[in-house]
């Protein structure tokens, strides 16, 4: 077999079978399952306790049956008791936990409902929100019943005035595909700016322990430093890309069970309902575009230091390149049409991230998305001449210095005279 | 595979880390080549590997340019030695063996052979962090000779090593040798040099200032050492014409002179002295002719 295939295999079964790789993709993976099974998680949990009872003291004798009513039709794990033993009595069988809590009933001079709510603790406020919500509808009805007024009366003086976007653009994405296209973009880039400072970082640590081990001696003499680096990087990428495909199948699976509890709500808002295939298949692109650029940045700079704790010192440059990229796409999620946001997506070290937020966003014509990945793939591969030129004397270098000044004494070593 | 270097020079800016280097190494060979720490050791050697280009010169292996394609027939045991801290011994070992062009199955056989040979099977399995420092070189030989290399250069390889275990690669060494590869060997201990090696060079600032076959480089040091013991006072001797050098011991002098004639005249002036229990000319050691040479640069 081809030596760089063998550098490429050995990097990715290696760091496979790490402990740490292992654990992270686990750890991730269950955190997945928990994030998709919200629902079922939180029906679970209250299968366990019985509807709460709630000890009605109504002393107008009139008000406990509407709004049991009204309690009934919006909430059914709350269930209303007449009592009519006393507060006193009350009180106790609160403490005794037969009830969640008591709800005293009165008229007030003007014939509408007032009501004392007590309960053990002040901690459970989804009872009371429903209560006070069943007891204003309730008040609502009462009052417009004093003052005649109908129910058609009633219902036009509550419905929300009628109010319609549309954008003039064709093809602009409408203000409900927008939102949707916002939470999707949002995870995304979440995911590129953990992976490209997760895996660049990894590369970089190998690299210096290669170096600070001296393997790299016995390396270096049996297969080039420029093959090797590409290796690495290309072995690093596929580990990259083989956790990527089992979070989305464990996802994916843990989606596809878990369907029918989902709609609506949290996922919705999510913009998971319909996937847009063009926003994912980006979102892939410029991920793999942006691992390589930072990849093979990290790999150079991994080259530079002998010891394994200046990685870090190192590579912060780096990093803060994909925060100051990941920072300017979160401010590019609310205005994705601002003239900055425009130019820095041009900027190959912000394209990965930047870029890919506008082409989720908004409807770009082709040629911008061309121009800025055609922009960001000649920096790799100029990146990747001028770091395997660096890497090559990089590697052969000790010493306790590791500043931006050793560069220069890198090119120098692997040049050929 | 004969190893020749022809004007070999290498410059870092300003800095002529080697200057105008020749030599030939035969096959079937130990070629010592020594010098003091900076003499431009390593250098070489990474230019012989071909790691570093030669700003002057040319490197040739039977007549053919070092490059990747020849890595499989060259092994390298580095002075800083370097294995993965965190891999068993066996799949570190395969997987640098298959860089080096073997398969996978000669590899583990081999593997197993030198394991038995170095006394230590029972290593397979074991991450090279767990092993103590003499063992990590053993292995670290190990992964420089598991391809049968025809060119095989070893810088310090008995570091670190017990009495023992220095017999046991020495003794692996010079089978290499008569298996026909071509070693080139670097050491700061003389003793090791003297006893496996026919030709030497001893380099001082990038410069050969030794060279050539070791008996020949004993023979035009010229200078001789004597040693004396005997029962009454010798440091007069320092004054005595053509002793360069004198070092007092328990029981007598060890003298530096400059010829074979001058210990006949000592002889005579210590004769009828007092009673000498020893008086023996010897050839300079390796040790005597690097001090001398690559000291120099020191003072």
């Amino acid at each position: 077999m081809n030596n760089f295939f063998i550098i490429l295999f050995h990097t990715y079964l290696t760091k496979l079978k790490t402990k740490s790789f292992l654990v992270t993709t686990i750890v991730t993976a269950v955190l997945l399952i928990g994030l998709t099974n919200i629902p079922r998680i939180i029906e679970f949990f209250d299968k366990d306790g019985d509807a709460e009872k709630v000890a009605v003291i109504d002393t107008s004798g009139q008000l406990f049956e509407p709004l049991q009513e009204q309690i009934k039709a919006s909430n059914g794990d709350i269930e209303l008791v007449h009592f009519t033993d006393g507060l006193e009595e009350a009180e106790k069988q609160v403490e005794a936990e037969e009830f969640t809590g008591v709800l005293e009933l009165t008229l007030t001079d003007d014939q509408l409902p007032a009501a004392a709510y007590k309960s053990m603790s002040m901690a459970d406020s989804m009872v009371v929100t429903e209560l006070q919500s069943g007891l204003q509808q309730l008040k609502t009805m009462m009052a417009s019943a004093q003052i005649n007024l109908t129910q058609e009366q009633l219902a036009q003086l509550y419905e929300p005035v009628p109010f319609d976007r549309a954008a003039l653009e064709e093809n602009a994405k409408t203000e409900e595909e927008l939102n949707q296209a916002r939470g999707l973009v949002y995870v995304l880039l979440f995911i590129i700016y953990f992976a490209v400072i997760m895996y660049a970082s990894m590369i970089a640590t190998e690299v210096a322990t290669e170096k600070s081990s001296r393997v790299m001696e016995i390396l270096i003499s049996s297969v080039s430093p420029i093959k090797q680096m590409f290796a690495k990087i290309l072995g690093v990428g596929l580990l990259s890309l083989t956790q990527m495909a089992a979070f989305l199948l464990v996802g994916y699976i843990s989606i596809k069970q878990n369907l029918e509890s989902m709609e609506g709500g949290f996922f919705e808002f999510f913009g998971f309902g319909n996937i847009p295939g063009a926003t994912i298949a980006y979102g892939v692109i410029f991920f793999i575009l942006g691992y390589f650029l930072y990849a093979t940045l990290a790999a150079f700079l991994g080259s530079l230091v002998s010891r394994i704790e200046d990685v870090n010192q190192m590579i912060t440059p780096m990093t803060m390149l994909v925060v100051a990229g990941f920072m300017i796409a979160m401010v590019g999620l609310s205005t994705p049409e601002a003239g900055f946001i425009t130019i820095t997506s041009y900027i190959p070290f912000f394209t990965p991230m930047i870029m890919f937020l506008r082409v989720g966003m908004l409807n770009l014509p082709f040629w911008e998305i061309g121009l800025s990945i055609g922009i960001l793939v000649g920096t790799i591969i100029i990146l990747a001449i001028f770091g395997a030129r660096v890497y090559r004397g990089g590697v052969l270098m000790y010493g306790k210095s590791n500043s931006f000044k050793d560069i220069k004494t890198a090119l120098q070593l692997s040049k050929k005279e | 595979m004969v190893l020749k270097l022809e004007n070999v020079t290498k410059k870092f800016g300003e800095f002529t880390a080697v200057n105008d280097l020749s030599l030939a190494i035969p096959e079937r060979e130990i070629f010592g080549f020594l010098g003091a720490n900076g003499a431009g050791k390593t250098t070489t050697f990474r230019m012989i590997l071909g790691l570093l280009d030669p700003t002057d010169g040319k490197i040739t292996l039977d007549g053919k340019k070092v490059d990747y394609t020849t890595s499989p027939i060259i092994g390298y045991l580095p002075e800083e030695r370097g294995l993965y801290p965190k891999l068993r011994v066996k799949d570190q070992i395969v997987y640098l063996a298959r860089l080096r062009g073997m398969n996978k199955h000669d590899a583990l056989k081999e593997l197993e052979y030198w394991l038995e040979r170095f006394k230590v099977p029972e290593y397979l399995d074991k991450k090279v962090e767990e092993l103590s420092k003499g063992n990590q070189q053993k292995i670290q030989f190990l992964a420089a000779v598991i391809h049968k290399p025809k060119l095989l250069i070893l810088d310090e390889p008995f570091s670190g090593l017990d009495p023992v275990n220095v017999e046991l690669l020495k003794e692996a060494v010079l089978d290499l040798k008569e298996a026909g590869t071509t070693i080139v060997f670097s050491s700061h201990r003389m003793e090791h040099v003297e006893e496996m090696c026919e030709h030497l060079c001893i380099m001082q600032k990038g410069k050969p200032i030794v060279h050539g076959a070791l008996k020949d480089i004993k023979r035009s040091f010229g200078k001789k050492n004597l040693v004396i013991h005997a029962d009454f006072d010798l440091s007069y001797l320092h004054r005595f014409h053509g002793v360069t050098n004198t070092k007092r011991t328990a029981e007598g002098v060890h003298l530096q002179i400059t010829g074979e004639e001058i210990a006949g005249e000592i002889l005579q002036d210590i004769v009828g002295k007092g009673f000498i229990r020893k008086f023996v000319l010897e050839e300079p050691s390796l040790n005597d002719i690097f001090i001398e040479k690559a000291g120099a640069s020191y003072e």
